[in-house]
């Protein structure tokens, strides 16, 4: 493995003052899920390492009614993955997280550190900004919620500054009116990256859809929503023939490239056949 | 930069002295001198190199000795309870044929560990989902399957 230099930070300034001091390519350390995959495969120039686990406070998970689910930094995917809560109340969540690679890696992989790493293809992000999620970031001039939809500039890109630190995320509370889905698309079952990731996340009331919230992982250069789609179902029963003509258009609305694991064209195809059957999987919470 | 680690391998205080940038993998293999965990892909892939470390299993390669500091770790090594004594999944998968080449079995033990301490009575789908991180290339998994089903009988009479 290529060399670095790893140290642990006690504090969020002290984290944030090391990112700053030791140069461009420092990185925090996390799971180290993907950073330690990014040096060995030489995918990615690392330095310095800043731990970030001894920080107190970063591993706190609450729920209430009004501000909804709040998660740390800290937070494991699988420690959410088995929470009652969110097996009750994100099903969409929940699917995400028992589908992103092994129980191992579930055990140190994070949330916040998945979201970070901003891959297109990252399965925690669609669900997420399909609920509306914020997330905290720690500045030592200028801390700041910023809704998740607009944290990602591009592939491994966000809005973090330099000696930025993301503390946790923000999901709005369920409603007993949500209906929320997460399907995975891939060419195996487990221990696969998203070919296609579909969220759709809406709440009803007598009947008609109040709001809807299309997210497509792994058909752009970040997380995309498909606006054109949400707005032909809003309004609607979401009746067979809506939800296909929306489902088009969620086709239409995608930027998706070809590489090793599919062609554009099919993740096209698939945008289309999982919008269809993630709008219908969220309609089962009212069956 | 060296650094010392204090943790408790298997039951036993130990103390390893690694370079910062050491995975617990490497650590364990070439200086506590504990090659039973393996290293097949070192990127998280194949969980050959599954170990415990406070409860939970992880993936010894992706994981910085450093971060072991303080923690309990179990490795295949610890498995057997006693000298000439097998862990019932142990004489399980010797029964059953369970392992071939071998490379997977550590990993699977391990990880087979953890599911039935959790789960005595798994049934096949729990087996796959507590297993899709461990890949054979050997065995097709369905001599792996039997033998932790038996493993798991056996060790619910022998409880009762
Ligand atoms: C075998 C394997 C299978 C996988 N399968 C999947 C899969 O199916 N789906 C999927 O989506 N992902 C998958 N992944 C990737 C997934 O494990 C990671 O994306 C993980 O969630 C990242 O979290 P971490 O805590 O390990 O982050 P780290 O590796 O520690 O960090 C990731 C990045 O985020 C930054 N970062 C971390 N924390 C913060 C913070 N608080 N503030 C600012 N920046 C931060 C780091 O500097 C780094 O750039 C897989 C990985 C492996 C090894
Ligand atoms: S060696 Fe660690 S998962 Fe393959
Ligand atoms: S027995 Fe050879 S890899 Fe499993």
């Amino acid at each position: 493995m290529r060399r670095f230099e790893y140290h642990r930070a006690d504090t969020l300034e002290q984290a944030s003052r090391l990112l700053t001091d030791l140069g461009d390519d420092t990185f925090l350390f996390n799971g180290g899920t993907d950073l330690l995959v990014e040096i060995r495969e030489r995918l990615r120039r690392v330095r310095h390492v800043v731990d970030i686990k001894q920080i107190p406070g970063l591993s706190d998970i609450t729920y209430d009614e009004t501000r909804g689910l709040t998660f740390g930094a800290l937070v494991t995917v699988g420690r959410l993955e088995n929470l009652a809560l969110v097996r009750q109340r994100y099903p969409n969540l929940r699917a995400a997280f028992a589908s992103l690679g092994s129980i191992q890696v579930r055990n140190r992989a994070t949330v916040v550190g998945n979201v970070c790493r901003a891959s297109p293809s990252a399965d925690t992000i669609p669900p997420l900004i399909a609920d509306g999620a914020f997330i905290h970031i720690y500045s030592r001039t200028n801390m700041r919620v910023v809704p998740l939809a607009e944290f990602f500039t591009g592939p491994g890109k966000t809005v973090l500054a330099k000696g930025e630190i993301v503390t946790g995320i923000t999901v709005p509370p369920a409603g007993d009116n949500a209906g929320k889905a997460y399907l995975k698309h891939g060419r195996r079952k487990a221990m696969e990256l998203s070919t296609v990731g579909v969220a759709v996340s809406l709440t009803m009331e007598d009947g008609l859809c109040n709001d809807i919230r299309i997210a497509l992982g792994a058909v752009g250069a970040t997380v995309l929503r498909a606006p054109e789609a949400e707005a032909m179902l809003r309004g609607t029963a979401l009746d067979a023939v809506t939800v296909k003509n929306a489902a088009d258009k969620a086709m239409e609305e995608c930027t998706p490239i070809s590489n090793v694991r599919a062609s554009a064209d099919y993740r096209r195809d698939m945008v289309g056949v999982l919008t269809g059957r993630a709008i219908k999987q969220a309609l089962e919470a009212f069956a | 930069m060296k650094r010392i680690v204090e943790l408790i391998i298997n039951g036993e205080p130990r103390d390893m002295t690694v370079d910062s940038c050491r995975s617990l993998l490497d650590a364990l293999r070439d200086d506590v001198g504990l090659t039973g965990t393996k290293k097949g892909c070192d990127v998280g892939d194949c969980g050959a190199c599954t170990v415990i470390v406070d409860g939970e299993p992880v993936n010894a390669c992706l994981m910085l000795a450093v971060e072991a500091e303080g923690r309990t770790v179990e490795t295949i090594e610890g498995l057997q309870p006693g000298v000439d004594v097998l862990h019932p999944l142990q004489d399980a998968f010797m029964r059953y044929g369970a392992s071939q080449c071998g490379f997977c079995t550590p990993g699977i033990l391990m990880m087979a560990k953890k599911l039935l301490d959790d789960n005595p009575r798994p049934t096949d789908e729990d087996i796959r989902f507590g297993l899709s991180g461990n890949i054979c290339r050997c065995t097709g998994y369905t001599k792996i399957f039997d033998a932790i089903k038996a493993a798991a009988i056996e060790m619910e009479a022998a409880r009762s």
